[in-house]
């Protein structure tokens, strides 16, 4: 919020999502961060990662929010924090227009993050995906296995410090 | 009556309605079978498999196995800079190489903070609807021939060779085109390009037509598509589906309209949706009407850019194209109407690195096909084809 305390005007579709932020902020106080009203993806961070299934289910349902469509869920691997986390993009499609960015961060080692693959249908797979990619478990996830990789695939692609396996099946990997 | 209820009992269901009509059912609940569609079967559209389990010719459940065609492209991004990626793009929805290139570099220019000249704005739009006809002309064609009707398949490859040459004119290639740049394009368009795109458009907006006709009036397809694999507006998205997929189930959502870019504010258009008169909002023939009818918005768009482009004249179309792309530090989220959806790019640089800390690609149609498993419960195999093709799933993009 502190580009808007000192004066410089931000764009509309960035004010939109600090006043969803507003409301948000409010029903979970310390559990969010502050936001982050950049102006190519304001985001907040979600602190209490427990709480994230709840605060998302929240931003779907209520009535000055309904953001009731998941654009996007990327995993992303945060090596210097030593955390793994999701970054989803929100948007309240056909009712609001507004949107906003969301992250959630768990540990590098054996974390997890509650699924919202409940509140949203998109995030089922892209829960899938995120896994299959960086490792994080998605705590009851409905179907979490790996989906482009093979299942007897090994290691996390995506993670930063990922060495690829010599051979799978008997095919040489590298090339 | 004594016998109905001893029959009850048996592989007879009895049941009561009102008015003391009672209705008998033959019981003939078969084993299920588990039955593999793909990664080899033509009605997938690529390398997808479906595993099917099925009652008899009814499927139970189908679940969708991918990654045949999985290519690393987030882990690709990591290592090559900006501009390297355009070409990797292509190869995702290889049949709209140019709508994928421009979503990209709209992600990479936000984050840039670059003027694009507005000539090359026109030209991108030119490009990419002139791609999206010809990615509708696939879809269209390809369900055509999924449903057993072979002629449609065939007019629209003709016209869709037309509009490939075109794009080869401009470009030089025919799918993979490398065309839209950071910033630019590869080049300007050919001195004689509005021209024949004149000759185009004027060629083929009967065409549109006649092919609209030839599927909708046609009583097989109508039969094979009408009411099958319905989709509710609010499931649709939940589901997260964009594109002609969502506004087959009666909700108006293009990003070209709710979140413009470049320059569709100044241009004229409908955002086609069915109307419920000749379809069931929300069925597989609503999804083939909502393609059929954008391709001739997508000749209007394109009839207003050849008279509302700035001339050639002075014109560089590498004028605003970075000579290092290195991006400040920051996240962004990119995206664009693609002719199956959202495609999405969502890109993290730490202001330093000319190669991005992070890219991830939405895919539309790996959004748009997670709703399979819903939509095939309880239909026949048949239907699962009409399914699969009303979804106009391009594998590439899928596993990426």
């Amino acid at each position: 919020m502190s580009e808007m305390q000192e004066g410089r005007t931000l764009p509309q579709s960035v004010q939109e999502s600090a006043a969803a932020y507003g409301i948000i902020r409010e029903a979970f106080g310390s559990a969010v961060s502050d936001f982050d009203a950049n102006e190519t993806m304001p985001f907040f961070e979600v602190l209490e990662t427990e709480r994230w299934q709840e605060i998302a289910l929240f931003m779907r349902d209520h009535p000055k929010l309904r953001f009731n469509y998941m654009a996007c869920l990327s995993g992303v691997d945060y090596p210097a924090e030593e955390k793994l986390g999701i970054v989803c993009n929100l948007e309240s499609l056909g009712e609001f227009g507004h949107r906003i960015a969301v992250k959630v961060k768990c540990a590098r080692d054996g974390g997890s993050i509650p699924t919202a693959a409940y509140v949203w249908h998109t995030a089922n797979w892209h829960e899938r995906e995120a896994y299959d990619m960086f490792g994080m478990q998605f705590a009851g996830h409905p179907d979490l296995r790996r989906i482009l990789c093979p299942e007897d695939w090994e290691g996390y692609p995506l993670r930063k410090d990922y060495a690829v396996q010599e051979s799978y099946h008997g095919i040489k990997v590298p090339y | 009556m004594q016998e109905l209820e001893v029959a009850g009992q048996g592989s007879v269901r009895v049941s009561r309605k009102d008015n003391d009509v009672v209705v008998i059912e033959k019981d003939l609940t078969t084993e299920e079978m588990l039955l593999s569609m793909g990664p080899q079967h033509p009605s997938t559209h690529g390398v997808l498999k479906l595993e099917c389990m099925t009652d008899g010719e009814v499927v139970t459940s189908a679940e969708p196995y991918l990654g045949y065609l999985h290519r690393c492209f987030e882990k690709h991004c990591e290592m090559v800079d900006y501009p390297g990626i355009v070409p990797y793009t292509d190869r995702m929805d290889y049949l709209a190489g140019m709508n994928n290139e421009w979503a990209y570099c709209i992600a990479v220019e936000k984050l840039l903070d670059i003027e694009i000249p507005r000539r090359v704005e026109f030209i991108r739009v030119i490009v990419s609807e002139l791609n999206r006809i010809a990615s509708h002309l696939v879809a269209i064609g390809t369900y055509a021939i999924d449903l057993g009707a072979f002629t449609p398949f065939l007019f629209c490859f003709r016209d869709r060779e037309h509009i490939l040459s075109l794009l080869e004119w401009a470009s030089g290639s025919r799918m993979l085109y490398n065309y839209i740049w950071i910033g630019g394009l590869s080049f300007d368009v050919p001195a004689d390009f509005p021209k024949r795109l004149k000759e185009f458009v004027d060629y083929f907006r009967p065409k549109a037509v006649e092919l609209y006709r030839l599927l909708t009036e046609n009583e097989i397809f109508v039969k094979r598509t009408k009411g099958i694999g319905i989709m509710p507006a609010d499931v649709a998205i939940n589901y997260g589906w964009s594109g002609p997929m969502l506004r087959g189930s009666g909700v108006q959502w293009d990003l070209r309209r709710n979140d413009p870019y470049s320059v569709y504010p100044e241009l004229d258009f409908k955002v086609p949706v069915p109307d419920g008169k000749f379809s069931v909002v929300g069925d597989c023939l609503s999804r083939h009407l909502v393609r059929a009818l954008e391709m001739e918005e997508s000749l209007n768009i394109i009839e207003q850019c050849i008279s509302k482009m700035p001339g050639s004249e002075g014109f560089d179309a590498r004028a605003a194209v970075p000579k290092r792309v290195r991006p400040k530090a920051g996240e962004v989220y990119g995206r664009a109407e693609n002719p199956r959806g959202e495609l999405g790019f969502y890109i993290q640089s730490d202001g330093k690195s000319t190669k991005p800390l992070r890219c991830k690609a939405r895919s539309s149609c790996f959004v748009n096909l997670s709703a399979m498993k819903d939509l095939s419960k309880g239909q026949l195999i048949p239907d699962l084809v009409a399914i699969i093709g009303s979804i106009d799933i391009v594998l590439g993009e899928v596993d990426r």
